[in-house]
């Protein structure tokens, strides 16, 4: 009996593991189907013309655009934030000390607030503000829903960091400070990780930029201007009645796939490639 | 002198880190604080119950009853969890306890990439895939009609989105349990399973738990994929084929018009508040327990 059980649930395991891999199969095999099909060089390299939104000419060129003024932005004020926080958790406090314990509960917390909650907190503070749905506006909230996903994935490295290499920068006369160009060198594949990281999130969150980016057909010239961005591009031509548009959506869909897949995989190979020349 | 200079650098250096860490920790609590005052002008003359529980939406005449997309919200967080939890937990124990170290490599990607797709890819998918099937074939064997848009196509969008979620907390909380308690259960004739399901799932309940509670804000909180896929029906809904309005949903369908309305904008705000309050309890729950188990494993 036990032997039968046995076998029943390797087979139910197999299974639940297939499913899995039929999930990732049918998203990615979908998404490229589609999106080929209505793919051409006009879409990436246009703007939206005159007729767009009944099918006419033009490609969506300016949520690309928008899409990467956001994330580069964004993840770069996202490091200027997350590193220091990080090097201030792991060197300046102690291991145990209850400072660090709060401060990274509360990462842990803000990583699971939903992104639609940080929409909403943002577009009160900008009416508060008055400021209105802008490219600024997008990168702000951008950067306060990526930092936790920053200063998470850079600690988890940052907490493994060799006590002895610390103590021997003390013991040359560097200060807690100067010991950062050290620390910094040994996570550098932990950065590189948690940027790739960061740029997924941030290309691909749509519900928090709603609110605060607003959209536009072109590309915007100043930070107070809305932006147009991927994930609502699909969004709102998805949600058409015409079919073009909607193939615009599938290219779109499929624009936001690539980049998406191209970052996951080139952060799977920096954490095979860099682990294994890290001192331990 | 320069010794002076240079400590006087660190702490500088230190004091400004050290803001910048409350910061994060302010921004917490200051969200809270603002969706509060947000959302008081609804709560203002309510109770806090005919807010939750009843049904009766009707924005324009100032009647604002949550309870559609409370039951809209529970419906889909519930059928995501019991699609998700089984396929996970088989997933995590093959992994962990059966496969090789080569099986690894290549799921691993897999699950990177189910972490990694935006919602809206989920969205297109759900649209493209989920909704169809539903419509010609499954919802044909139970109920006369379906379009598809249903509480049962988010809840399997859903599922899958926190398959990944799942699965590597599950991996992390098996790989903790020492070797000697496998071999102690083997070397008394168990068999794998029994080994797997005696000694490593029951030892890892608490984590368990955390886990699935974890996975479960953040089906709570999922808004464009569901939103692409859900009907957007405000009503309670009777069946997983009938249409549903999540509350997330809710608050990203109506950003445009809420300023038009005072205290229908308060009653979105309030929308998000419910939403921030269970993902901050979920999570805190959850997280100090997952905390205490890696300090034991330590």
């Amino acid at each position: 009996m036990k032997f039968f059980i046995e076998k029943l649930m390797r087979v139910l395991m197999i299974l639940s593991l297939l499913l899995v891999f039929g999930f990732v199969f049918s998203i990615v095999f979908t998404i490229f189907s589609k999106g080929w099909s209505a793919m051409s060089w006009d879409m990436i390299t246009k703007l939206p013309g005159g007729g767009f939104y009944i099918g006419k000419e033009g490609g969506f060129l300016n949520a690309i655009v928008g899409s990467l003024y956001i994330v580069g932005a964004s993840t770069l004020l996202g490091l200027l934030i997350s590193i220091p926080v990080v090097f201030y958790l792991n060197i300046y406090l102690k291991k145990k000390s209850k400072l660090a314990y709060v401060t990274r509960l509360a990462y842990d917390v803000l990583f699971g607030v939903p992104s639609i909650v940080y929409g909403a907190f943002a577009f009160t503070i900008m009416v508060y503000l008055g400021v209105k749905a802008s490219l600024l506006g997008g990168i702000i909230v951008v950067t306060l829903l990526i930092i936790p996903i920053f200063v998470r994935s850079m600690d988890e490295v940052a907490k493994e960091f060799p006590r002895e290499i610390l103590d021997a920068t003390y013991s040359l006369g560097a200060t807690r400070l100067e010991t950062i160009r050290v620390v910094v060198r040994q996570i550098a594949p932990g950065i590189a990780t948690a940027t790739l990281l960061s740029i997924g999130r941030a290309i691909g969150d749509a519900a928090a930029v709603i609110f605060t980016a607003g959209y536009t057909d072109s590309i915007p010239t100043s930070l107070s201007q809305p932006v147009a961005t991927l994930p609502l591009a699909v969004f709102f031509q998805l949600s058409s009645p015409i079919a073009e548009v909607q193939d615009r959506a599938y290219a779109a869909a499929l624009v936001l796939t690539v980049i998406v897949l191209i970052l996951s995989l080139l952060g799977r190979y920096f954490t095979n490639r860099f682990s294994k020349n890290k001192l331990k | 002198m320069r010794i002076n200079f240079r400590t006087l650098c660190d702490k500088g250096a230190g004091g400004m880190m050290f803001i910048l860490l409350i910061l994060s920790v302010v921004l917490l609590i200051a969200m809270g604080i603002g969706l509060w005052f947000k959302a008081a002008p609804v709560l203002e003359g309510r109770m806090l119950k005919d807010l939750l529980f009843s049904a009766n939406w009707k924005p324009l005449k100032g009647e604002f009853g949550f309870l559609p997309f409370v039951m809209g919200t529970l419906w889909i967080t519930g059928i995501a969890i019991i699609l998700a939890l089984p396929i996970s937990l088989l997933a995590a124990t093959f992994l962990t306890e059966y496969a090789r170290p080569v099986i690894k490599k290549y799921v691993f990607p897999a699950l990177d990439i189910l972490a990694a797709l935006p919602s809206v890819i989920y969205g297109v998918w759900g649209t493209l895939i989920i909704v169809p099937w539903i419509s010609e074939e499954l919802a044909l064997l139970f109920v006369e009609y379906s379009t598809g848009y249903s509480a049962l196509a988010s809840g399997i969008v859903l599922g899958v989105m926190i398959l990944p979620l799942l699965v590597s907390l599950f991996i992390e909380l098996f790989s903790a349990v020492p070797n000697d308690l496998r071999e102690a259960s083997l070397g008394l004739g168990a068999t794998k399973w029994q080994t797997t399901h005696r000694v490593v799932l029951r030892k890892t309940i608490p984590g368990m738990i955390a886990a699935v509670v974890l996975a479960i804000s953040r089906a709570f909180g999922e808004t464009i994929a569901v939103l692409m896929v859900c009907g957007n029906l405000a009503q309670v809904p009777n069946s997983m084929f009938d249409a549903v309005y999540p509350i997330p949903a809710l608050i990203a369908n109506n950003y445009g018009e809420m300023l038009s309305l005072p205290l229908y904008e308060a009653a979105l705000m309030f929308a998000a508040l419910i939403l921030f309050v269970v993902v901050l309890l979920f999570n805190l729950a959850s997280r100090m327990v997952l905390y205490r188990i890696e300090k034991k494993s330590n």
